[in-house]
């Protein structure tokens, strides 16, 4: 099964159907007496409602309904909450501002939502939305984290003094202190990490379906973790009990971290179907997604960088302040935490380490986990630094970090981590010889001699992945345990259906899990369909995000088919009358070692289920399950070279040639890992070249609320990529796996920035837009402008 | 209301409407085929390309009345029985698509240009072509590399038939 097993790569079966149209996504869904819902929405970024009239809107033509907060409260339905709990330092917990689905007294953001109107087409719902009127007495907003901590800003929540939520830190603050002031140098680096809209193209739909009849409740939504999203609207928000909640993901069009929270609208479209008896279907259109979809990034940062007369870094100090928005979404605390301070010793060898790390309110959409989450801010800051300091010490940005890398694993960080394996030089070798490295000043002056400015720039990167395990997240704050959970059911005949907690919104899930099978059984890829996002289906799991699909989710499979083979080698051994450890599994067929004695897959199957013949007291049936649990992170790392031409007349800047150079562990479909990386990359480049979400400062309205204003990569913005990797297999895992979603996103906007400004020789902030380049080159040389 | 009666993927189709329902909401909603999708509001990501008389367009910016009358193809429309159209073919074989959202408008889009080119494509055309097509997923990567092998297959595959 060489051909469809692990390290195939096997084009994806769940392909046909996206590519005929038959996909099915949450929009796509019709259920009998389906009505559409439209909602009412803040106009301001903060303040206080006095009033709202519903009574026009409700005569409206089409109108079922209009529903407000008042009305969700007074049946009992909760406030949303974040689920990773922090303590400042002080060992105060973090201060969590209440959070209602529809709010009730105060708005805090632009599409801060105040009511649901449920009406026979989405067209009539917006006229009846757009006549609900609603009296607020506006109050000062403040939209940046640096001007919510000043002394007088406007204060969001009462139940969070100043804004600010934790004051937390991490590290060794004294040895640091002490490092740096030993220092031979010290590299001080301002770093600011700009605000991202992660933009699924599917928009954000929940489709609420009340069942009077059974007092039930179904849920169709865009989900990457259907699961947790049961969980927490059950658990938390008192929508139903588990066992009346059915959660259905179908189809998802990309989630990049925006998709795992459970949002107000899930939630308000559950309720207003009970309420109106009409099953309730809303779609976010483009402007609202951008207005309400959690958002990433948008961190504050201050380092300092100490190093002994060799050059080796001897501490680092930094102090971060991270803006999380008008409200704490599910995993926001967690993000500029244990996902970001945790990494800040990068590939290098770093004895002393503090971060101080602050989170503040401001009037702006939630900010969240996107694509990397905290993982891309510290990869960031860290391979920024070490260019700068590169650059003051006067020697070769390489020369530099290898002089710094871990070498030697397991290797324990000052900031927890506890990196297993990894060969760093490899990945830098492979990523300069690839890009020609050596050969880069003659590219240069041959640009020079075109009027055009080269730069090229390296980021090595390392992240921790394939979140979990559950009792070290749940001892650092987590509200959830981090494993995941996988059905292996093989049916009479012999065919195969893997139910599992993972979800697939892009990544190959169907296609990959099956090769995983097919390697392990040597049953044909046709024979395995994989199950997933459905509640009702599969038993519970935590779902896809922070890389973790392979290392875990997958995983949990591996354990569930030793159990199917354990229990198949048990039959085949009582019918062919062999020592079970004597039955080896080769080509789909069950054989006794050394003999030529066999028996197909599919008999063994149908012997498990027609029972007439088993081992004394074995339950018939061939299905296991298993919940698997990781006993660490793990550590894809790798190195990322840019090369760019910049036209100094225009201040564009054009790649010329993009490296990744990634070591994932082992690989299952090589096809899909690089589709992974290549959208990693291309969104890492949008936040490096292209994409910023700008509010006004003043007013609090957002200015990149759609596709004239926020700029997304377009095929013509991007060049093809050179790819290669270096893999050193993950010890925590059975396979292997380290885990490839994220770290495109993650290593790539570093090496862009360090390409950049070693092309125009000084510094710039991302995204460095041509109008940006443009005004720094006239910064940096005045003369040519005038000229 | 009106009733707007037009012919799609080779069917003659009626239903009435608001005057102000955009094509595409009359295909997914009134005729039922929800391969065509609504990525944005401002005509920028691509999601919703059909083919409206054998040219391709964006079905977000056109009424449905102002399509009365007219042919359109759609996703669900260029397969034939069975049989993957080279394009989607070409897809699936490079790996040009994730998520699937944006695919229908990407492969719409991509049959269009193959067909208008005559053969002549290369990279920095087919990226300058999908400038009206958004993916978030591939980073194109994979999608120029299947709409360059889609091409080579249909023009190969009609240079052979005219020998």
């Amino acid at each position: 099964m060489g051909m469809e097993g692990i390290g195939a790569r096997v084009a994806r079966k769940e392909d046909k159907r996206f590519l005929t149209g038959k996909g099915r996504y949450t929009d796509d869904m019709v259920v009998p007496g389906m009505k559409y819902a439209y909602f009412v929405r803040s106009p301001h970024a903060h303040a206080k409602i006095t009033g709202i009239n519903v009574s026009a809107a409700k005569a409206m033509p089409g109108v079922i309904d209009v529903l407000d907060g008042k009305q969700l409260q007074a049946d009992g339905i909760g406030n949303l909450i974040c689920g990773w709990m922090i303590h400042s330092k002080d060992g105060s917990p973090m201060k969590m501002g209440a959070w209602r689905p529809l709010a009730v007294d105060t708005v805090r953001y632009v599409g801060d939502a105040i009511a649901i109107v449920v009406a026979d087409s989405v067209a009539e719902a917006r006229d009846a939305a757009e006549v609900v009127t609603v009296d607020y007495e506006e109050l000062p907003a403040v939209i940046t984290s640096v001007a919510a901590l000043e002394a007088g800003a406007p204060q969001i929540h009462p139940e969070a003094p100043g804004n600010l939520i934790f004051d937390w830190q991490i590290g060794d603050g004294a040895a640091t202190d002490k490092a740096i002031a030993e220092a031979a140098h010290v590299t001080e680096i301002e770093i600011l990490n700009n605000r991202l809209s992660p933009n699924p193209m599917e928009p954000r739909a929940a489709l609420g379906v009340y069942d009077e009849a059974e007092d039930h409740y179904t849920c169709y939504t865009t989900s990457q973790n259907p699961h947790v999203a049961r969980l927490v609207m059950s658990a938390f928000y008192n929508v139903a009990p588990e066992n009346k909640l059915r959660v259905i993901a179908p189809d998802v069009g990309g989630g990049f971290g925006s998709k795992i929270y459970i949002y107000p609208e899930e939630i308000v479209c559950l309720w207003a179907s009970k309420k109106t008896g009409v099953p309730v279907k809303w779609t976010s259109d483009r402007t609202e997604a951008f207005l309400t979809d959690a958002h990433g990034r948008d961190h504050v940062s201050k380092v300092k960088m100490a190093f002994d007369k060799n050059h080796r870094i001897i501490g680092l100090k930094v102090d971060t302040i991270a803006n999380l928005g008008a409200y704490m979404s599910l995993f926001s605390s967690a993000v500029p935490t244990y996902l970001y301070a945790t990494l800040l010793s990068g590939q290098y060898a770093i004895p002393a380490i503090h971060a101080n790390v602050r989170t503040v309110y401001t009037n702006t959409v939630p900010v969240d986990a996107y694509r990397g989450a905290g993982r891309p801010e510290a990869t960031y800051l860290l391979e920024r630094t070490m260019e700068v300091a590169a650059r003051e010490l006067g020697v070769s940005p390489a020369e530099l970090r290898r002089k710094n890398f871990i070498r030697s694993f397991p290797y324990q960080t000052p900031v927890i981590m506890n990196y297993d394996a990894g060969d760093y030089d490899a990945s830098l070798t492979a990523a300069m010889d690839a890009a020609d490295w050596n050969g880069f000043p003659a590219r240069r002056a041959e640009a020079e001699g075109r009027g055009k400015k080269r730069g090229i720039g390296m980021s090595c990167y390392i992240e921790a992945c394939g979140i979990a395990p559950s009792q070290a997240v749940g001892s650092l704050g987590a509200g959830v345990g981090l494993w995941e959970s996988a059905e292996v059911r093989v049916n009479a005949v012999g065919t195969i259906e893997v139910l599992t907690g993972s979800h697939s919104h892009g990544q190959g899930h169907e296609t990959t899990f099956a090769q995983l099978v097919a390697d392990r059984l040597g049953v044909p890829l046709a024979s395995v369909n994989i199950v997933h996002g459905d509640t009702d289906k599969v038993q519970m799991g935590m779902g896809t995000y922070g890389s973790r699909s392979g290392a875990v989710g997958m995983s949990a499979i591996v354990k569930a088919l030793d159990k199917v083979e354990m229990k198949a080698k048990k039959i085949a051994a009582h019918l062919m009358e062999a020592d079970e450890s004597d039955i080896v599994i080769e080509n789909g067929e069950l054989k006794v070692a050394g003999t030529d004695k066999t028996l197909p897959w599919f008999q063994v199957a149908l012997a498990a289920y027609t029972a007439h013949n088993l081992p004394s007291g074995m339950e018939p049936g061939l299905k296991e399950t298993a919940f698997y649990d990781p006993s660490n992170f793990t550590f894809p790392a790798g190195c990322y070279i840019a090369e760019v031409e910049i036209d100094p007349d225009t201040g564009k800047t054009e790649i010329i040639q993009f490296v990744a150079a990634d070591d994932f562990g082992n690989i299952i479909n090589p096809m899909i890992v690089e589709g992974q990386v290549h959208g990693g990359l291309a969104q890492g480049i949008g936040q490096a070249l292209l994409e910023e979400v700008r509010y006004d400062e003043v007013s609090g309205q957002l200015l990149t609320a759609s596709y004239m204003d926020y700029a997304m990569p377009r095929a013509d913005d991007l060049p093809s990529f050179k790819l290669s990797h270096q893999n050193t297999p993950c010890p925590s895992n059975p396979l292997g796996i380290k885990g490839c979603g994220e770290a495109g996103a993650i290593g790539s906007p570093p090496a862009l920035i360090n390409a950049i400004t070693d092309a125009i020789g000084v510094e710039i902030t991302m995204p460095a837009t041509p109008l940006k380049v443009w005004q720094a080159l006239q910064s940096a040389e005045p003369r040519m402008a005038a000229e | 209301m009106a009733k707007v009666t037009l012919t799609v993927n080779g069917r003659t189709m009626s239903s009435e409407c608001d005057d102000r329902t955009l094509l595409v909401h009359f295909i997914r909603d009134k005729l039922g085929l929800t391969g065509t999708h609504v990525g944005c509001d401002t005509t920028q990501c691509g999601a919703c390309v059909v083919h409206m008389d054998g040219k391709s367009v964006k079905s977000c910016s056109i009424l449905a009345v102002q399509a009365a009358g007219s042919t359109v193809t759609t996703i669900e429309g260029i397969a034939s029985q069975g049989e993957l159209h080279p394009v989607q073919a070409a897809f699936n074989q490079h790996h040009g698509l994730q998520c699937g959202f944006c695919t229908p408008g990407m492969v719409m889009t991509a049959v269009d240009m193959i067909n208008r080119h005559g053969g002549q494509l290369d990279e920095q055309t087919v990226r300058h072509e999908l400038e009206g097509n958004i993916c978030r997923c591939t980073g194109y990567h994979n999608i120029v590399k299947a709409v360059l092998s889609a091409n080579e297959e249909m023009h190969g595959a009609s240079r052979q038939a005219a020998e």
